[in-house]
């Protein structure tokens, strides 16, 4: 499928590599934003604001008082044109998760008895899961995270949740997130990290970007509750999760 | 003691906004920020602050705020009825909006209703000091962040204010309100007009959409003849820019604005030219729209030629009368200044 350009106003435009999920499609999305990035840190594509990437496309907005769509759209064909590989460069980040508490796992047993395995195997399968985070969006914070076992797809539960715990992980389809606020939500619970996929108290304040590679890391209820208060006091050093 | 305004009283929905929080999207940050930035940019020039200064972003009912400062010049600008400027020890003396005035320590700013619109705005000469997050001091109340506390006020909030005391100088006003045009709203197509039958296209520009009770800072639902798809109603998730038209598989359109996420996974007809984006920000429940489709090369023509208008507005400013005073730039015109009249 050729790239297309779809118009989004007179202030952005959507760069489509596909319509499909893939990690092909996304490496060439997420390839265009750090491109797109870089030449605005080298002072070029005057005009462009920011870039919104999605699973198989390219959101780029715009100042129709700095630039126009003309003018703009064939320095982003150009950056296209020279081939976009993916820069390798991803993060890998390391999610601490309690998987063994029926608080935090309702859903576990329901998951285990429809995907046909064992709780255990439901949690290894997570635990080996090649996760990536394709998108953000929904709510600040919130990844969607692509690559989970295929063992465990399902779809969403028919009648979501009205509230569930910030920091819940929880999967659906073909992915897996974690919950940054406490909010409804339509997916199953299996567990939950002591971290906060969103903290305003930091300077970055959110924890996953998209193209992190993540990998989970079981802990049990001990060691999530004390990390989990260091969250609270936001005395929790994220560095130690992220490898550049 | 620190400069600041006090809500005595509470609107509505009043929040701080400025143009928005940009260049987080990516983070799946929605850029909030004002629903009418001409008329945040207008009630800013009026006081001299730089047009994107954060403001207070009135919703159907305005505040009463107390000076607590040595003195504060503010400027509201949209469609309110009379606001007063009450007491210490005068009568409660009503105030036009559409200009600035200058309050003094222990005076209340009554701000009136909003007639026929859904938001004004309320400017500072200096701004409020309160810390940008994220870039910016716009309120996203749906996630805790930003403005004052990351919420609407509250009664008792002490909005800190930059300056102790304002500055001399004559106060301005708008020599005429703002034209925001009253014909059909102006869209792009797409970027998913190809997921509707041509039918349906063709309803979603000649039908009338009535502004439904679910109006918020984050869409507008509209009511009318349902749009029909083509190839479903759903897509795979992508960005959301402002003033895009969603249309679920139910058919009926919403407008995306300031509080809107930054993905979704349903098809957009249409894209609201963002020349017409602020008119959004002024529609109430009940009144209708009608779209007209343009191109994006008319859309920024447009959208430049409004930018200019704005430049010839702020420039158009007159020195305003002080309520009950004399004019003294209107003396002048007349060559009264004198007092010899020659007929």
């Amino acid at each position: 499928m050729s790239v297309r350009y779809l118009s989004c106003g007179d202030t952005a435009f959507t760069v489509e590599f596909g319509n499909e999920i893939s990690p092909e499609i996304n490496g060439q999305v997420m390839a265009l934003h750090a491109a797109i990035g870089r030449a605005k840190s080298a002072g070029k594509l005057a005009g462009v604001v920011e870039t919104v990437p999605t699973m198989r496309s390219l959101m780029v907005t715009y100042d129709p008082l700095a630039t126009t769509r003309a003018a703009l759209q064939p320095e982003i064909e150009a950056l296209v044109a020279m081939g976009l590989k993916s820069t390798g460069t991803s993060r890998q980040v390391t999610i601490p998760c309690c998987y063994d508490d029926p608080e935090f796992a309702p859903d576990l047993e329901e998951v285990a008895k429809r995907t046909k395995k064992t709780p255990e195997q439901v949690i290894q399968a997570h635990l080996n899961s090649p996760f990536k985070v394709y998108v953000l969006g929904f709510m600040p914070g919130l990844a969607y995270v692509a690559g989970l076992d295929q063992g465990l797809y399902l779809p969403r539960r028919s009648q979501p949740r009205v509230r569930l715990p910030r920091s819940t992980v929880a999967i659906a389809m073909d992915m897996t997130t974690i919950y940054p606020f406490e909010s409804p939500g339509g997916w199953h619970l299996i567990g939950r990290t002591p971290l906060w996929m969103f903290d305003k108290r930091k300077p970055q304040p959110v924890f996953l970007a998209p193209g992190d590679s993540v990998t989970f890391q079981r802990i049990d209820r001990k060691t999530h509750d004390r990390l989990a208060a260091e969250s609270e006091r936001g005395t929790l050093d994220w560095s130690k999760m992220v490898k550049a | 003691m620190s400069a600041a305004l006090r809500v005595v009283r509470p609107g509505l929905f009043d929040t701080v906004q400025d143009f928005g929080r940009i260049g987080f999207m990516a983070l799946g940050m929605p850029t909030a920020g004002a629903m009418d930035r001409i008329a945040l940019s207008l009630a800013n020039a009026l006081v001299g602050n730089p047009h994107d200064t954060a403001g207070i972003e009135i919703g159907v009912m305005g505040p009463d705020l107390l000076v607590e400062a040595d003195s504060v010049r503010v400027a509201l600008v949209g469609p309110l009825s009379p606001s007063l400027i009450d007491g210490p020890d005068a009568p409660p003396k009503p105030i036009e909006s559409d200009r600035s005035h200058l309050l003094k320590r222990g005076q209340i700013l009554r701000v009136g209703m909003i007639e026929g619109s859904s938001t004004a705005y309320l400017a500072i000469a200096g701004g409020l000091a309160i810390p940008a997050f994220m870039g910016s001091l716009s309120t996203y109340s749906r996630a805790g962040i930003g403005g004052f506390d990351g919420r609407k006020l509250a009664a008792g909030d002490l909005l800190p204010l930059a300056k102790e005391a304002a500055a001399e100088g004559n106060e301005r006003r708008l020599g005429a309100p703002f034209d925001y045009g009253k014909g059909p709203v102006r869209v792009i197509w797409g970027p998913q007009d190809d997921y509707f039958s041509a039918k349906g296209r063709k309803t979603f520009i000649e039908s009338e959409y009535k502004v439904s009770k679910e109006a918020d800072r984050m869409g507008i639902r509209f009511d009318g003849p349902t749009i029909e798809h083509e190839k479903g109603a759903d897509i795979i998730s992508d960005g959301i820019g402002p003033g895009a038209i969603q249309v679920p598989a139910a058919g009926l359109p919403i407008v995306l604005l300031g509080d809107r996420q930054t993905v979704g996974g349903y098809s957009k007809i249409a894209t609201v030219a963002s020349v017409d984006l602020p008119r959004f920000g002024r529609l109430l429940p009940g009144q209708t729209v009608r779209f007209e489709a343009i191109s994006v090369a008319q859309a920024e023509t447009l959208r430049r030629e409004q930018e200019q208008r704005l430049k010839n507005a702020i420039a158009g400013f007159q020195v305003a009368r002080p309520p009950g005073g004399i004019d003294l730039a209107k003396l002048y015109e007349e060559n009264l200044i004198d007092g010899v009249v020659f007929d």
